[in-house]
């Protein structure tokens, strides 16, 4: 069926610009345009993180001394939504715009322009966000999660105030990640090369799937509410107006029934990574892949049902605390058995210690420790306790950072030779796994600690007895920061004069290691024809039996 | 599997056990005191999760670590390992196990939340079933003490509708069940002692009651939970519990003092900023005129 695709003679007359000059372009490429993502989103975790050291400096003494309070308010507002909206989400598009098609024997997306069109939407609503800085009001100060009424409050009176800016941005990159779902789920459905049956596929590939699928089902409801919030905002609605018979308690819903299962279009991504890169330098197949791959699905289906859980002191009825308490810690159990098949992956293998490879079993630790954290939390008489404190910063915290960011750069380095036809350098590389895993733990751990004893979040001053916990995540946070140093030194340098890396360095299995690194713009030569499994190790079967006229001769 | 095998992994588990065990009491001083009979059942259900929790993380980064610091290949060695792709026993195995731990782990924190009884703002009717609640004894023997509770931007008044009493700290008889009902003026707030470690939501527009049962005389603090605007962080209160005699005493006492505005850290911050001429932030909401409270 993808022979019978005719291109029109008009589309190949226009050769793509080369160069640096194709980046700052309309690009239909999937790879430029993963490219582009990764970098974007790059830019914004930089700004994301000066914001939380900012925040982490005036959390250094319990008194509110550095910053206005309004100011420390939109300190950790735009913190969260530049993380969220802004790297973690494009970042882990980007990559998977670059990976799917290479990895499913397909020339491109299904549809280039509206690939295109949702990357270029990611610093459309960047800088819109950026620009309510400059605001009389200021940005948004509610929180990433706005509960009304106090997003709704309006101290300048303005029209145009930070939270209308913030929400507006928030429905524009929901409309991007449509677009990059509606993209995805069809690309995987639609252009698997010959041979490439759903169980083939990479493990990663599943994961996208599971990922995109959550967004297609449940983003529907955030940009809804988000509607409505805006209505409320500059119209004068009601919808969560108590004083005029709304209720905000609906936003919640609205809210936390897509931000919930969105954790899991954060992490399936990043599990997808470590089933696709621990393989490769354990020298074993993934162990249990049939249903690793299929465990992502069973995470998307029961993602959308726990997301009471965030609302447990919200004043929701007993039965439904219990309920959600039961179906929130059921995640446990398909996520147990993806960590358990990583361990078992990894038992008895042939370890190469490189710099992917660390962050993978570091990231898996940390995840390790996060999901114990995690169950405590769906525990409703323990997250009476804890809702709201510290304890829940430190414990998302190790997923967004110990786990997902540092999944990130896994595949990062591991990917970087194939992206850019350049091998980083592994001493900056390991310098950095080293200083990431010190700061992360040095900063989320003690945090717990001071959540457990009631430090609540989002305050910018606290209590004296807090000071230790928060003096320890304070360097933490700063250590974090310089550990980012190594790593654009070693990206920009290797891009710039690293040496020249072979199609396949290590030794790797897989369709994007049999065309040149970087590959050509189309990928594919002659496309695959697939033969067998993703995860061949310890086994001399061929993945493809064309291997030869994959590449131009 | 040989004898050695099997008598190494049974020394391995064992320890990890007895040093979960110790986490889990260690877990008891993470938590601040236990200053209400809802405190002891939480801080016994952390510890159990603790326990639970630690001998996972062991068993995992344990064999983790294990495998890098022994099955490292060097550069040179090119080969793979062993091509295992799965085994149906295990992964039935570490499917069902963790299916019972969760079966285990909820119906735990659902025993937990009967006996805590925390009433829900639906929960009319209690949901006792037959266990046995934190405040048994005292429940239905003693009087409930009730207290309104009313919370804006940014202060905190407690009313005694009794004595017509209302104060900016909040004092409460020690061993006796305490209902407060609590309403916001205008936005969400929330309830927290993390000495109580409880914790409930005030909606604006809405009375919430809410129940527990203070068991430990001391001072305390209650915070706001739930982010409420600029001057968040210092929406604070003292919490005072007292023998009930000190408390019957405070009560008269403070009866008879006139109504005065209470001091308030959001208003005194925000006024002084004002008179300054302080400008470095952006536009806020007002903070509300302190409550008129009872001198003591």
């Amino acid at each position: 069926m993808i022979e019978s695709i005719s291109i029109a003679p008009e589309q190949l007359k226009h050769e793509p610009p080369t160069g640096w000059r194709r980046y700052f372009g309309f690009s239909t490429d999937h790879k430029v345009i993963g490219i582009q993502y990764l970098v974007t989103s790059f830019a914004f975790f930089l700004i994301g993180g000066l914001l939380s050291m900012v925040m982490r400096a005036e959390l250094i003494t319990p008194e509110s001394d550095l910053l206005d309070r309004s100011l420390y308010n939109s300190m950790f507002t735009m913190h969260g939504t530049i993380m969220i909206f802004l790297w973690i989400f494009p970042s882990l598009v980007g990559l998977a715009n670059y990976l799917v098609p290479l990895m499913i024997g397909a020339r491109d997306m299904a549809f280039p322009r509206l690939n295109a069109v949702a990357f270029w939407l990611v610093p459309v609503f960047g800088i819109l966000l950026m620009a309510s800085f400059f605001l009389p009001g200021g940005t948004a100060q509610a929180g990433w999660w706005s509960y009304p009424p106090v997003s709704t409050q309006n101290p300048t009176g303005n029209l145009i105030t930070g939270e209308a800016v913030w929400i507006l941005a928030i429905a524009i990159s929901g409309v991007s990640s449509i677009m990059g779902a509606v993209n995805f789920v069809t690309t995987i459905v639609r252009m698997r090369a010959p041979g490439m049956t759903y169980f083939r596929m990479p493990a990663y590939v599943w994961a996208v799937l599971s990922a995109q699928l959550i967004q297609l089902a449940a983003l529907p409801a955030l940009t809804a509410g988000a509607v409505m919030l805006l209505f409320d905002v500059v119209a004068g609605t009601a919808f969560f107006d108590p004083e005029r018979g709304g209720n905000p308690v609906l936003f919640q819903h609205f809210f936390w029934f897509y931000s919930h299962p969105a954790v899991y279009v954060m992490a399936l991504p990043a599990f997808g990574i470590f089933s696709e890169i621990l393989p490769v330098y354990a020298r074993k197949p993934l162990f249990g892949y049939k249903v690793v791959a299929v465990s992502s699905l069973l995470i998307s289906v029961v993602s959308v049902l726990v997301w009471v859980h965030h609302m447990y002191a919200s004043g929701t009825p007993g039965w439904m605390r219990m309920l959600f308490m039961f179906s929130t810690m059921l995640v446990a159990v398909p996520t147990g058995v993806k960590v358990f098949a990583w361990v078992a992956t990894v038992w008895r293998g042939k370890l190469r210690l490189d710099t992917p490879m660390l962050f993978c079993l570091g990231a898996i630790m940390m995840f390790v420790f996060a999901g114990i954290t995690g169950v405590m939390l769906a525990s409703v008489p323990v997250d009476i306790h804890v809702n709201n404190t510290y304890f829940v910063v430190g414990h998302f915290h190790y997923i967004v950072y110990g786990t997902i960011t540092m999944a990130m750069f896994a595949a990062l380095y591991h990917w970087f030779p194939k992206i850019t036809g350049r091998m980083y350098y592994e001493g900056l590389g390991k310098l950095h796994f080293v200083l990431a895993f010190v700061g992360t733990n040095l900063c989320f751990l003690p945090m717990h600690l001071a959540g457990l004893h009631g430090m609540v979040r989002r305050v910018s001053s606290y209590d004296p007895e807090f000071a230790f916990s928060n003096v320890l995540a304070s360097l933490g946070g700063f250590l974090l920061g310089m550990s980012t140093l190594p790593f654009i030194l070693n990206m920009v340098g290797a891009w710039v004069q690293g040496k020249q890396a072979p199609d396949n360095p290590w030794r790797a299995i897989g369709l994007e290691w049999m065309v040149s690194s970087p590959p050509p713009v189309e990928n594919f030569e002659e496309l695959p024809i697939v033969v067998s499994g993703p995860y061949g190790y310890g086994k001399s079967e061929p993945l493809v039996s064309n291997e030869a006229a994959l590449k131009p001769h | 599997m040989n004898v050695k095998t099997i008598s190494l992994l049974v020394v391995l588990v064992s320890l990890s056990l007895l040093a979960s065990l110790w986490m889990g009491q260690q877990a008891y001083t993470w938590l601040p005191p236990q200053a209400s009979a809802e405190s002891k059942l939480v801080d016994d259900l952390f510890s159990f999760l603790v326990v639970l929790g630690s001998f996972i993380f062991l068993g995992i980064t344990g064999t983790l670590l294990y495998t890098m610091l022994t099955q490292q290949v060097s550069r040179f060695d090119l080969s793979d390992g062993p091509p295992i792709e799965g085994s149906v026993t295990l992964e039935v195995v570490w499917t069902v196990i963790p299916v019972l731990l969760v079966f285990w782990i909820a119906g735990y924190s659902y025993q937990v939340y009967q006996q805590m009884a925390v009433r829900g703002p639906m929960d009319v009717v209690h949901m006792h079933m037959g266990t046995p609640s934190a405040y048994a004894a005292a429940a239905e023997a003693e009087p409930i003490e009730e207290i309104d509770v009313l919370a804006k931007q940014w202060s905190w008044a407690f009313h005694y509708p009794q004595q017509n009493v209302t104060t900016s700290e909040l004092h409460l008889p020690v061993d006796r069940r305490v209902r407060l009902s609590m309403t916001s003026e205008d936005v969400i707030h929330g309830f927290y002692i993390p000495a109580f470690r409880l914790k409930q939501d005030i909606l604006p527009k809405r009375t919430i009651e809410f129940e527990f049962t203070p068991v430990r005389e001391g001072k305390y603090r209650l915070d706001d939970s739930q982010f409420s605007g600029t001057y968040f962080a210092v929406m604070q209160a003292d919490v005072l519990v007292e023998s009930p005699e000190h408390y019957s005493q405070w009560l008269t006492a403070v009866a008879k003092g006139d109504r005065v505005p209470a001091a308030n850290s959001a208003y005194t911050e925000y006024n002084t900023r004002q008179e300054k001429g302080i400008r470095p932030g952006w536009p806020t909401i007002k903070p509300a005129a302190p409550p008129l409270v009872n001198q003591g």
